[in-house]
């Protein structure tokens, strides 16, 4: 393990922090509020640790998959921690436990809170929120990629440990020129959906803190109604439109933009993608029109699109409260938490791609004993998907189950019913944000759980938005067993050799 | 540039590291996914599994924008095909590695008729050099710039040396116009000697020099200068037919010792009447002595299987005086390797690499003073390089007494107008010379950049 790379790179992740937190300070000095100076004393202290961290180069630059993923499930964990920061120092949010909830949720675009009143946080600190959102959404070491000059492609397993999907694939044959593809995509529709939302008539500081919440698909809102504050349908049919493009997989807009429409438009996925949204909104709608909106169908289909939207691009953002819906309809919207968005998106849950390959690898089985002697191969997108990206599926599939049902037993000791305590772990796992019961709903926050709790989601969080395995190497004995010996071997040594000095 | 490389195997994947080592966009396709992998972990390039041949796939490479396709399956006919492919499908302009002897008399024809713009043949490069190296007998590294006409040598002083104890300057004498030390490796250290440097027995000194005065200097340092007439080469695949062929053709008396018996008159067929073939193992002492080598003066060991090579090489060096060669195909283990005794070592994969990287340098070049040719030397630790001036900068027309250099940096060598130039304070690089920089740092891309 090349413990010097991880903390050079560490650094570098401290320095991006500091540069971003500059904006909430900005935000703060506009509106005068005196809270910026949190912001400002927390920015400097993380810049300086980082420019130590990173003044000399490390000499050896030996970086695998290992140190990859390490540096990944560290650099967010740190990132959770320091943000978490500033909301102590100005009192808005006393306990750092909560803090650290907070911020988790943000960077890891869940959007499950724990404050009661959003409103009553000052404007530096709402925006700092939805810009973790923003920052999380592409990833930081993604965006490390593009301004940092690091060579070889072992960097690619940076990019890799970070990026949704089953295999992350270049756009072009560079790592940096694929991260400032990404990123310009990215910066293009937030700054799309911004200008659309500011003309419908939505403020200026709304407009971009709502579309910094779309396009990371996090869903922290600067109203205590979220969305349902802006009565509006062309707003809140904007930022419907928007999940569920922030939930598509970059890439297809990258060949809409070289113009390779048929790579494009052939994507397997997508279909799918769009298939399974229009399937859950017009059973949802019919779910719902008797009971919660008799007069009109077209509420019904309006409130469905956006709750559909918000769970399947794992966004979060609610204009109803779907929690009081019919069951049916609620089941509908469990099953899309763990579906989520697509591949190499910036929504979270298993992605659609993983849900095609474990159907289509479950029907081969089938086939199979029917046709012993056949062969029978899994295909995406008409071409054939090796047994390994098929055996790293299935496997990250059981682990999620597994990573559920035991964050499911721990979350409930605190004996909410069995709706919570289920919902409450899906919805952070798989980067939602509101759970489907009363209390965590749209309408409720995640105050009420004890600390235990609290810890189990943030760690959900974090496993969720990595895609469990950056988490799970960071924290198995294996990783460390090497290394941690060459520690102490160094230590013993050193003490030996004091010792000798010592009795000659 | 753009740069497409078809075939992942040893050079394809060598290729695709230095390339994007010097700020290419490599797009590397294979039909084995695994080959992919093993290229795209390592090196910062897109992959793409595919039959390279196929339109379609070359379109996913993005053969639209590409400058250059690089065809290095172990195919001749489906590299020459991609290169058609490529051809009709973009403007680029294309490389193939065509090995089969059967063409090797087509050559120009595939160039003129077929739009390819080069072909190259590893087994032949391989045979061209160790032609060279068994031509220059005390030299056991031999790099060329100016297209063959300046020559980096490397050398070890023997410990009888008549030089050695003094400094390069009164070891020079009468010679030092025309003959230029760059580089003294003394243990693990690495000197870029001055004309006072002292030098020591055993020391490896690599100059530059052109071969007419290469002989007197390794007169003087009491190496033996006496021509090579009888080589026993170990292994009978394509860079043995290549090599025996040539060395014939010069008049060297060449032996072939391979197993296969069916193979050993297939070469007895193709080959001139005054090579001998040998049928037998050439890991057998016995064999080896009976066929005379303790009184051959060359020796080269290539089999296909790197260890037996490396093995009969030192076999050969401690028993015997003749100048080794040794083929190393496969083995990572470079700096080991320099380090046996086992004289010359050739690396067929980087030999061909440094070729093509050479003509896309070239390629590049139209405009500025750019590096033409690059050779890592020392283990790596000294790269000298080539540039061609074509522009006017801070270094052209100024006496080099008047530049300041970087530190651990010789100007070496220039070539103006087909003559060679060991430059002394009072000359100065001019518009349309070549020349020669050694280095020990890594950072040169210009001519302009040798300045401190």
């Amino acid at each position: 393990m090349n413990l010097r790379m991880i903390s050079y790179l560490l650094g570098w992740v401290l320095n991006v922090q500091s540069l971003c937190m500059l904006l909430p300070v900005a935000v703060g000095i506009f509106y005068q509020e005196p809270q910026w100076q949190a912001f400002g004393i927390v920015a400097f202290c993380s810049l300086l640790l980082g420019v130590l961290l990173t003044l000399k180069k490390p000499k050896r630059t030996a970086f695998y998959t290992k140190e990859g993923f390490v540096t990944v499930a560290m650099s967010w964990l740190m990132l959770s921690l320091c943000g978490a920061v500033p909301f102590v120092l100005t009192k808005e949010i006393p306990n750092y436990i909560d803090a650290v909830f907070e911020m988790a949720s943000g960077y890891t675009t869940t959007g499950a809170s724990i404050l009661t009143n959003v409103e009553a946080l000052s404007q530096c600190s709402l925006f700092w929120r939805s810009f973790s959102h923003w920052i999380g959404g592409m990833g930081v070491l993604v965006f490390l990629l593009m301004i940092v000059p690091l060579t070889g492609g072992n960097m690619m397993q940076l990019m890799k440990a970070e990026s949704p999907g089953p295999s992350v694939e270049k756009l072009v044959p560079r790592v940096r020129q694929t991260a400032v593809i990404l990123y310009s995509i990215y910066f293009a529709l937030t700054l799309l959906e911004i200008l659309m939302l500011l003309a419908g008539g939505m403020p200026w500081f709304d407009s971009i803190t709502t579309a910094f919440g779309t396009a990371g698909t996090g869903g922290f809102a600067i109203k205590n109604a979220s969305i349902g504050y802006y009565h509006s349908y062309y707003l809140q049919g904007v930022v419907t439109a928007f999940m569920l493009l922030f939930g598509v997989n970059f890439s297809v807009y990258y060949f809409l933009l070289s113009r390779k429409y048929r790579q494009a438009f052939g994507s397997e996925e997508l279909r799918w993608y769009f298939g399974i949204v229009a399937v859950a909104i017009i059973c949802i709608a019919r779910n719902i029109h008797a009971g919660f909106y008799p007069d009109s169908w077209f509420d019904a289909f309006h409130n469905a699109a956006f709750s559909v939207s918000t769970v399947i691009s794992t966004t979060g953002f609610a204009i109803s409260d779907f929690s009081q819906w019919p069951q049916a309809s609620k089941f509908i919207l469990f099953l899309l938490m763990f579906i989520g968005a697509s591949a190499g998106s910036t929504g979270g849950g298993m992605k659609v791609s993983r849900l095609i390959l474990l159907i289509k690898s479950s029907l081969r089985e089938i086939t199979a004993i029917v046709h012993p002697r056949g062969v029978h191969l899994v295909k995406l997108d008409k071409k054939r998907v090796s047994d390994d990206v098929i055996k790293g599926t299935t496997s990250y599939f059981t682990l999620l189950i597994l990573i559920y049902a035991l964050s499911v037993l721990l979350v409930s000791f605190d004996n909410f019913d069995m709706t919570t305590s289920m919902t409450s772990v899906a919805a952070t796992l798989n980067n939602i944000g509101p759970g489907l019961a009363a209390g965590i709903g749209p309408k409720g926050n995640y105050a009420s759980f004890s600390v235990l709790s609290k810890l189990v989601l943030i760690f959900d969080m974090l496993a969720g938005r990595l895609e469990l395995f950056p988490m799970l190497v960071l924290f198995s004995p294996k990783t460390w067993k090497g290394s941690l010996g060459a520690i102490k071997r160094r230590i013993s040594w050193n003490r030996k050799s004091m010792y000798q000095e010592k009795n000659p | 540039m753009n740069i497409i490389i078809i075939g992942c195997g040893k050079v394809g994947a060598t290729l695709a590291e230095q390339l994007t080592n010097e700020g290419h966009d490599i797009t590397v396709v294979d039909v084995d996914p695994d080959a992919v992998k093993r290229v795209t972990s390592i090196c910062d390039v897109m992959g793409i599994v595919g039959n390279g041949v196929a339109h379609r796939v070359q379109k996913e490479a993005g053969i639209d924008y590409a400058d250059l396709l690089i065809a290095m399956t172990g195919s001749d006919e489906q590299n020459l095909l991609s290169c058609l492919i490529a051809k009709k499908a973009s403007s680029c302009i294309t490389i193939a590695r065509v090995r089969n002897p059967d063409y090797i008399t087509e050559r120009s024809f595939i160039k003129e008729k077929l739009g390819i713009s080069m072909i190259v043949n590893p087994e032949l490069e391989a045979a061209n050099e160790i032609t060279r190296l068994f031509s220059i007998p005390s030299a056991i590294e031999v790099d060329t710039f100016a297209r063959g006409r300046i020559e980096l040598m490397k050398t070890i002083l023997p410990r009888h040396s008549p030089i050695a104890g003094m400094t390069i300057k009164n070891a020079l004498g009468k010679l030092s116009g025309r003959i230029l030390i760059c580089v003294i490796e003394r243990g693990s250290e690495v000197i870029i000697p001055s004309g006072d440097t002292m030098l020591c027995a055993g020391d490896a000194i690599s100059f530059v020099t052109t071969r007419k005065d290469a002989a007197s200097f390794f007169k003087k340092a009491g190496l033996p200068s006496s021509h090579i007439s009888s080589v026993v080469i170990v292994g009978g695949g394509k860079i043995s037919f290549y090599l025996a062929q040539k060395l014939s053709e010069i008049g060297f008396h060449v032996k072939i010792i391979e197993k296969d018996k069916e193979h050993c008159e297939f070469l007895t067929t193709i080959l001139p009447n005054d090579v001998v073939i040998i049928n037998g193992d050439g890991s057998d002492q016995n064999l080896l002595l009976e066929e005379g080598v303790d009184t051959a003066d060359g020796f080269a060991s290539i089999t296909d299987i790197d260890e037996e090579n490396v093995m009969l090489s030192l076999f050969v060096r401690s028993n015997f005086t003749a100048k080794t060669v040794t083929k190393v195909n496969k083995l990572n283990f470079e700096g080991i390797i320099d380090k046996l005794d086992i004289g010359s070592v050739i690396y067929p994969k980087y030999i061909t690499a440094e070729m093509i990287v050479s003509y896309v340098r070239a390629l590049e070049n139209t405009t500025g003073s750019n590096v033409q040719t690059l050779y890592n030397i020392v283990g790596g630790k000294v790269q000298a390089l080539e540039f061609n001036v074509r522009s006017q900068s801070a270094v052209v027309g100024v006496p080099l007494s008047a530049l300041r250099l970087k530190p651990g940096l010789l100007l070496c060598c220039i070539s103006r107008h087909g003559q060679i130039i060991i430059p002394g304070g009072s000359d100065c690089v001019e518009l349309g010379d070549t020349v020669v920089v050694v280095t020990t740092s890594k950072s040169l891309n210009d001519l302009k950049d040798i300045l401190a």
